[in-house]
């Protein structure tokens, strides 16, 4: 099976276009890609006729070009003779959004579109699904494009088994200046799984951290993932619900899903050095420093501060995460404060945290970063950069960077995220250095590089 | 790869949905872990010579299909030191409901750890480590790994234990044999993995482990109804 057809089609069937009802998802989904996407757009309708001055075609066949991939929002009674035609015109592939399957006690409508799809080596996402959102070519969810907030293009793969997390998590990724490489929802998963999805982020040039939301495996589906994950040489993040015995019966009758034991899964996710996020600001954090730094690290943090408060902050959310915060070598600390201002060469405290006080100035904080990114008894600095002291310019993002490329240590910023300190921000980002916009988000993006030894 | 003779059983107890302690013991020795010394006795003749031959304390337990929590039924005795000791409970044990035989093993004191594991829904069997008694319950402090396990596996479920110094020794305790627990934990987990389509859970609580051996002194297996 060939997935490139439907993640990148050039052409597409809207089937279930609706003439009488414009919100249907169907006429949302073609109004969002016909003129807006590259790829060309047909609408089908058996009763025919126009819509918004297109033909809408009775039936695939009618329809004069080869169809790479067509999006299925028919009532779900139709939808396997719909799936019969699409194997009959050649579609390689389709999303099918509409529900009343599994997840509402039709398991045999289900298992009947599973074997049509099996029989035909008919891939298809869903259903019960929004479908994917592929930057640069389709959208298949079913929203207005000016309610939703989409990502810029960029290198993270997301898969979800909940709609709606796919969208709340993408406004999270667009807030964080994150873009996604593709986001598919997969729903109630029948043909498409979290595992085959792996399989293709994996060999996707485009997405370098793959991140997923999942509520329950399929029978055996969980070993089929983790033995995935440990020949998948791109990051691995994974964020579960349905972790209480409440939260099991939700997702349950969410997606059908057993949730299953989530000490099993956690501790199985870990054993496979898959990063596994609490909740969505964690994942957000995870997934910027793994596109950033995708080898692990023992976490052992050197925390550089230019306020005394924020480094005690920054070692309790590090002993939180059971981050060690280790003593600094005396021979870089001797290094560190010859070469410091004589303004703060008696005030700093050189310890970790590194306080170099509020008086300290670019170059103070770069020979801070250099030399503790030649000590080897830590692997992972932060540098928590109030951008308040007049020392600090606005250069300090990109010229730190330029230290770390250099050095070769991970390093993770903090920088408040204001408006006015955007040249900052920017100064990191654009080298792939990951920001945080508070001290905690920083400390999770350093515990995400010791993913496979979680508290 | 399980042998013929253990897949024979595994089919037949299928029924009564679990093993007796006996043939669970002997299915973990036939691959290849450590039982203590016993014999199965149906007299009380065989009961006495076993003691005259074994230098340690012993336990007797029931043997019956009617009584799996045999704590509940108060179908085991430790620590039997005296031939009276040992023909009083023997008669009383033979007493039980569904008694077939009295199990008398040698006792074996050291590090009581539980070795478990679970056909898991989503991901098939895994193993469990813990330390061994009622505590494991209360403090949920137990390791999960996916089976089979390599020897880094275990050390890394050892390390990952709140507990970890009770099994690496503390105090100028004595802790285990980290060898022999490895090769214990890596050889069950390969049985395990081999009998996917039989079992549901297994208990080997407790697991006594010295400084040169791990010994399975108590196994319940819980097998799947035929599917």
């Amino acid at each position: 099976m060939d997935l490139n057809f439907l993640f990148r089609p050039r052409t597409m069937a809207v089937i279930g276009v609706s003439t009488t009802h414009d919100t249907h998802p169907a006429n949302v989904i073609f109004n969002k890609n016909h003129l807006r996407y590259p790829v060309k757009a047909f609408a089908v309708n058996p009763k025919g006729g126009v819509y918004q001055r297109e033909t809408l075609y009775e039936n695939l066949e009618q329809i004069p070009q080869d169809l790479d991939m067509a999006v299925i929002a028919v009532r779900s009674q139709f939808v396997p003779s719909v799936i019969e035609q699409c194997i009959k015109k050649g579609v390689k592939g389709a999303v099918i959004i509409s529900g009343g399957f599994s997840e509402s006690g039709n398991v045999a409508l289900q298992e009947k579109i599973v074997q049509l799809s099996n029989e035909a080596s008919f891939p298809f996402v869903g259903p019960n699904c929004l479908g994917i959102y592929s930057p640069d070519f389709v959208d298949t969810f079913f929203l207005p494009g000016e309610r939703i907030i989409t990502p810029k293009k960029g290198n993270i793969g997301f898969v979800s088994q909940s709609g709606g997390v796919l969208v709340d998590q993408m406004v999270k990724f667009a807030g964080q200046g994150i873009g996604v490489s593709l986001a598919v929802s997969i729903g109630n998963k029948a043909c498409l799984k979290e595992t085959d999805m792996l399989s293709w982020f994996e060999n996707d040039l485009g997405t370098d951290v793959i991140a997923f939301y999942i509520e329950g495996f399929d029978k055996g589906e969980g070993r089929k993932f983790v033995r995935r994950a440990e020949q998948c040489s791109k990051p691995i993040v994974v964020m579960k619900a349905g972790k209480s015995p409440q939260g099991i019966l939700a997702a349950s009758s969410h997606t059908a899903s057993l949730a299953g034991d989530y000490k099993v899964f956690s501790q199985i996710m870990a054993q496979y050095c898959v990063a596994e996020a609490e909740d969505e600001y964690e994942l957000t954090s995870f997934c910027e420093s793994l596109s950033c730094y995708p080898k692990g690290i023992k976490g052992n943090i050197g925390i550089l501060s230019l306020s005394g408060g924020h480094g005690v902050l920054a070692v309790d959310a590090c002993s939180k995460h059971c981050l060690e915060t280790p003593k600094i070598k005396t021979e870089t600390m001797e290094v560190i404060k010859e070469k410091l201002s004589p303004e703060i060469k008696e005030i700093a405290a050189l310890d970790n945290p590194l306080d170099l006080t509020g008086s300290a100035v670019d170059n103070d904080i770069i020979t801070s970063v250099r030399h503790l990114s030649r000590d080897d008894t830590i692997d992972c600095i932060l540098a928590l950069l109030i951008p308040y002291s007049p020392g600090v310019s606005a250069d300090i993002g990109a010229k730190l960077s330029r230290v770390v490329q250099n050095e070769g240590k991970p390093l993770v910023a903090y920088v408040p995220n204001e408006e006015k300190y955007r040249i900052i921000i920017e100064g990191f980002e654009l080298n792939r250095i990951p920001v945080a916009s508070s001290v905690k988000g920083a400390v999770l993006m350093a515990k995400a590089l010791r993913r496979c030894k979680p508290c | 790869m399980l042998k013929k003779e253990s897949v024979k059983l595994l089919e037949k107890q299928r029924n009564i949905g679990f093993l007796l302690e006996p043939e669970a013991k002997k299915l973990f020795k036939d691959h290849g872990m450590d039982i203590p010394g016993f014999v199965l006795a149906d007299s009380l003749k065989t009961a006495k010579a076993f003691f005259k031959d074994t230098s340690s304390p012993l336990v007797a337990k029931a043997v019956s299909r009617k009584i799996l929590h045999k704590t509940e039924y108060n179908a085991v005795v430790t620590g039997i030191k005296t031939p009276d000791v040992l023909e009083s409970e023997f008669n009383r044990l033979k007493g039980l409901d569904g008694c077939e035989s009295v199990l008398i093993e040698e006792m074996i004191k050291g590090v009581e750890i539980i070795i478990g594991a679970k056909n898991d829904y989503q991901f098939g069997p895994v193993v469990v480590l813990g330390i061994g008694g009622t505590s494991v319950e209360i403090y949920n402090d137990t390791a999960i790994r996916l089976a089979p396990l390599e020897q880094g596996d275990v050390v890394s479920m050892v390390e990952s234990l709140v507990a970890r110094d009770i099994i690496k020794g503390f105090r100028g305790k004595i802790g285990v044999n980290m060898e022999v627990l490895v090769s214990t934990i890596t050889v069950f987990s390969q049985l395990i993995t081999d009998m996917e389509p039989f079992f549901e859970s297994i208990d080997l609580n407790p697991v006594i482990c010295t400084k040169d051996r791990c010994v399975i002194a108590d196994a319940r297996v819980m097998l799947r109804p035929v599917s």
